[in-house]
């Protein structure tokens, strides 16, 4: 086996060493009623080559080569190679979580770096070091604002991603939590007259979405002063991460929970992505997941460690903060590279295009006949609700004929959202593919796709 | 002191009767260390690392677009060049450990080899590309290699059922507990209380805490395994499950694990297994032959997939038949034209534990990875890991305490009672052993072991690598003796000696920020800080 660095005469002359006249002998304390005396039924052992084809033929097997119009929480950016020729350096993907500070600094202080530029993002005092994803981010920080509060009752917006809202139902039914789901007004936001009739005294917290499910930006400032008047938290996820390149960031949320995959984290059928925390500073000691800190060495030479451990559950155990322990690190660190690379000016730039591109396949495709914007007046990011004269499943099985995957149908989760599909366009989506797509609604012939 | 500072370098390390004995350090020799300022130091405007694609669209006015929802600016981001961000990256990376550098002996966390024909093929555009909800009909590609990954380890585990949702292995402790509760609800009573032994990780009691759970905590016998009395005393209809780790975190199987089993499903309590240590396993036996209801499994442990500093995870859960009905939706079907599709109508499911289906590149590696070894080579690795870890123990134990003669599997634990005599702790063993090359142990775990050294090799060291780990810990052993002021104050050849944790943690600096940059924020920790620094500047410097 290639990956076994001894040979036979090595092991026989480890046995020795040990006392043992066979390998056998150091599982003896495996009952023999239990021990396997045959193989495993799985496939037989495949060289390198062999299983690069049986992945080749399964990634043919996937929709490569088509043109694209989904998001909804995994979002299509373009990917800087810059990203993958770094990550693959051994030191940061074959190291372990850094306790050991000494031999650790170079994860630690991109750790340190990844937690200053989300502060930056998302208009949070401090930030963790990643949490599994958006979803389960979305989640704990429910429960974060339960135990800050010491309240039990949770609104959610009915705009929140619907996967996250399951998840987050996972998560609250065991630990005495109440919700109350609040829908969403002609113009696709929180219903801000249920919202109010919502939140009681008892509430811990308001959890909403912005841009929300529906690709709507949502008015947090208004929200966070009904959610603070009655002394609960307000938690803003954030699921299209590129987004805060040019949409204010929610700065009156008390939470930010944000999904950064946007940040050239490959989309591969749905992760491993990146979740993360960001928060007042006051609510640091009921904060779950893993922090880096700056100190000094002995010497009073600057260097990073992984601080406040007595939140989690190795030190605390059953009264830890969250079960958490192996985070996102290595997908933590893309983003943080990824960051880097647009930096300051390109971060603006880039979600500026997307919000162009956006802006003109919402018109583009709006204008085919039957078909209409909806919450056409709300402001927007890179994702818009199009209502079609058709069911939006017979449109995408047209446009799947001409290589193009169409918007996403709403009707599973809003029932009441017949014909309408969710539709994300991203700089990786060309002028032409909009074009082709919106004469494929129309029921016209699309001119040929050239791809790219 | 002096001899740290005096001492020439590591080649010609003095052991004479005139000097304090310092250890050879034979797999190591000192290398230049690049020095790098945080990124946010390196950022002057106008400078750029990207170029975007002209906009073929008409470009729009944020301003008109968001109203007053347009932001208006980025604050710290950095501006800098690809250059720079190479350099600035790659220089990082040479500050970490890594196993692609050594051995990683971190008992608990299976540091083994990451393979890299792994990294490739989830890189591979259909696999890397595909969209979590494009239609499955263009996804069976995606979809199959679940269905493959899910197959292998159900074999493996000999279990029923499995999903391969949860996130990593304390998310998987999570859905597997809920699974149980779940269950236990089906019968009309979700029962109170999980078991859970004293030498168990510190994610079981956090997870039945949050699955609504009590701990009763479980008093490990002298051989380190469960107390078959003190179980057959505690479990009552009130139990829930036993949350168990096998072979446990000393590296034991639980002999009498048939009996564990029976005394639970006695009073109807299931069997949780903690797969954290499968790696002892794959191959030989199989948990669901004895008597485990449900598992989680580590990808990132037994099956290869990258540590990365920290994750990403993978936790699929594995449970027999009567848990299936419970798992999380969506369930993964072959329909009867042999294509695959996922099943979101299950009436009785835990409902979601993430949204999509999990980590799904982690799956793509997982099974990379048991393709390479099939089941020959599965087995092979499982009797290394055991023979590698039972050389260490034998070659080791006159010179470390072992608290538990039991025959151990995957890993083995020493104390440092005999090296604390001289004040040495386990603690500072570890720093030390930075010093030789290696990457500290895990220490101070399993709580049932005052002091403990926690040793696990994997299957991924060659006899050479893990003589030379044997000699360090001897040698470190010799010094403790003879000079254990060295390993107090080590490590001594690290680019940064050892951090003042409690200035970090008293005033907790957690990002850059411009105008009180963490350079002088952290000298003001550390000069506002009681604790004085242990050593003189000086002792830092290479030996």
């Amino acid at each position: 086996m290639r990956y076994l660095p001894k040979s036979p005469s090595d092991r026989d002359a480890m046995l020795k060493e040990i006392g043992a006249s066979s390998i056998g002998d150091l599982f003896l304390s495996i009952p023999s009623e239990y021990r396997l005396t045959g193989d495993l039924n799985i496939p037989p052992q495949m060289g390198e080559q062999e299983i690069v084809n049986l992945f080749r033929v399964a990634a043919d097997r996937n929709a490569n080569g088509y043109a694209s119009f989904l998001g909804a929480g995994a979002y299509r950016h373009y990917r800087p190679v810059v990203i993958d020729a770094l990550v693959q350096r051994g030191e940061f993907l074959t190291s372990y979580t850094p306790y050991q500070a000494e031999i650790s600094q170079g994860t630690l202080q991109a750790i340190f770096e990844f937690q200053t530029m989300i502060c930056e993002l998302t208009g949070m005092e401090i930030a963790n070091a990643s949490m599994y994803d958006g979803s389960t981010g979305a989640a704990e920080s429910v429960t974060m604002a339960a135990r800050v509060t010491r309240r039990s009752h949770i609104v959610v917006a009915n705009t929140v991603h619907p996967e996250y809202r399951e998840v987050l139902k996972t998560y609250a039914q065991h630990q005495g939590l109440t919700k109350h789901r609040v829908g969403y007004g002609v113009d696709g936001r929180v219903d801000m007259q249920a919202l109010e009739a919502a939140i009681t005294d008892q509430t811990a917290c308001v959890l909403i979405q912005s841009p929300n499910f529906f690709g709507v930006i949502e008015d947090v400032a208004a929200i966070a002063e009904l959610a603070h008047s009655k002394g609960a938290l307000l938690i803003v996820s954030i699921a299209e991460a590129l987004s805060l390149g040019v949409v204010r960031p929610p700065s009156e949320a008390d939470i930010v929970s944000l999904e950064a995959q946007s940040f050239g984290v490959a989309i591969s059928y749905g992760g491993p992505y990146c979740g993360v925390l960001a928060c007042k500073e006051k609510f640091i000691r009921q904060m779950p997941g893993r922090l880096t800190g700056a100190t000094v060495d002995q010497q009073g030479r600057r260097g990073f460690v992984l601080t406040l451990s007595t939140r989690e559950q190795h030190i605390r155990r059953e009264k830890a903060t969250s079960n958490i322990c192996t985070n996102q690190a290595l997908v933590a660190l893309m983003t943080c590279i990824y960051l880097t690379i647009y930096g300051k000016a390109g971060m603006r730039e880039l979600a500026e295009q997307n919000l162009a591109k956006a802006h003109y396949a919402a018109q583009t495709l709006a204008g085919t006949p039957g078909s209409k914007l909806l919450f056409a007046g709300s402001p927007r990011f890179n994702e818009f609700v199009l209502d079609t004269a058709e069911p939006p499943d017979v449109v995408n099985a047209r446009l799947l004929q001409q290589k193009m995957i169409g918007g996403l149908p709403l009707s599973h989760w809003y029932p009441e959202l017949k014909h309408a599909s969710l539709w994300c366009a991203t700089e990786q989506n060309s002028r032409a593919q909009i074009d082709a797509a919106a004469a494929v609604i129309a029921g016209k012939h699309a001119p040929a796709l050239a791809y790219v | 002191m002096a001899t740290e500072t005096t001492t020439p370098s590591n080649t010609t390390a003095l052991d004479t009767n005139s000097a304090p004995f310092v250890g050879t350090r034979s797999k190591v020799s000192s290398h230049i260390s690049q020095n790098e300022g945080l990124i946010f130091e390196k950022s002057s405007p106008g400078k750029k690392a990207y170029r975007l694609a002209p906009l073929d669209v008409p470009a729009i006015d944020p301003q008109a677009l968001l109203g007053k929802h347009a932001r208006e600016d980025l604050g710290v981001l950095p501006e800098v060049s690809e250059i720079e961000i190479i350099r600035h990256f790659t220089r990082l990376s040479t500050w970490n450990y890594a196993i692609d550098l050594g051995m990683y002996p971190l008992g608990s966390c299976t540091m083994k080899y990451n393979p890299r024909v792994n990294e490739m093929v989830a890189r591979l555009e259909g696999i890397a590309d595909a969209h979590p909800y494009q239609p499955e009909s263009l996804s069976q590609g995606a979809m199959r290699v679940m269905w493959m990954l899910q197959d292998c380890l159900k074999e493996i585990t000999g279990m029923d059922a499995i999903t391969l949702q949860p996130a990593a292995g304390a998310h998987g402790e999570f859905t597997g507990i809920l699974l149980v509760r779940a269950y236990h609800e089906s019968k009309g009573n979700p029962r109170k209380t999980i078991l859970i032994p004293d030498s168990a990780h510190g994610t079981n009691p956090a997870t039945a805490a949050i699955c609504g759970y009590q701990v009763q905590n479980l008093k490990s016998n002298s051989h380190g395994m469960v107390d078959l009395a003190e179980l057959e005393h505690l479990v009552d209809e009130e139990t829930a499950a036993l949350m168990l780790t096998n072979p446990s975190t000393i590296g034991v199987f639980e002999s009498e694990i048939h009996k564990i089993a029976d005394i639970l499903h006695a009073k109807g309590a299931l069997l949780y297994m903690d797969g954290a240590n499968m790696n002892a396993l794959v191959g030989k036996t199989r948990p669901g032959d004895f008597g485990v209801d449900v598992m989680h499994l580590n990808l990132h442990k037994t099956f290869s997939t990258p540590h990365g500093g920290g994750g990403p995870g993978s936790g699929p859960v594995a449970c027999k038949k009567i848990l299936e009905p419970f798992l999380p939706t969506p369930v993964l079907v072959e329909k009867a034209d042999n294509t695959l599709t996922f099943n979101y109508d299950r009436l009785q499911s835990v409902g979601r534990v993430r949204m999509f289906y999990g980590n799904y590149g982690m799956f793509v590696r997982a099974l990379a990875y048991i393709l390479a070894n099939g089941p020959d080579g599965l087995r092979q690795t499982t009797e290394d890991a055991v023979l590698n870890a039972n050389y260490i123990r034998a070659k080791l134990e006159d010179v470390y305490d072992l608290p538990y003669k039991t025959p151990t599997l995957h890993e083995v634990v020493f104390s440092d009672r005999r090296q604390a005599r001289n004040g040495v702790k386990t603690g500072d063993i570890a720093k030390r052993l930075i010093d030789y090359g290696f990457h500290p142990y895990t220490t101070s775990f399993p709580m049932i072991v005052a002091g403990a050294l926690m040793i696990e090799p994997t299957e991924s060291e060659s006899k050479e690598e893990l003589d030379q780990f044997i000699d360090a810990m001897r040698q470190i052993a010799h010094e403790a003796e003879e000079n254990p002021e060295i390993i107090l104050h080590a490590p001594h050849a690290t680019r940064v000696s050892r951090m003042d944790e409690v200035a970090a943690a008293r005033k907790p600096v957690l990002r850059w920020k411009p105008d009180t940059a963490p350079e002088s924020a952290a000298t003001e920790i550390a000069t506002s800080s009681k604790t004085p620094p242990l050593v003189p500047a000086t002792a830092a410097k290479e030996y």
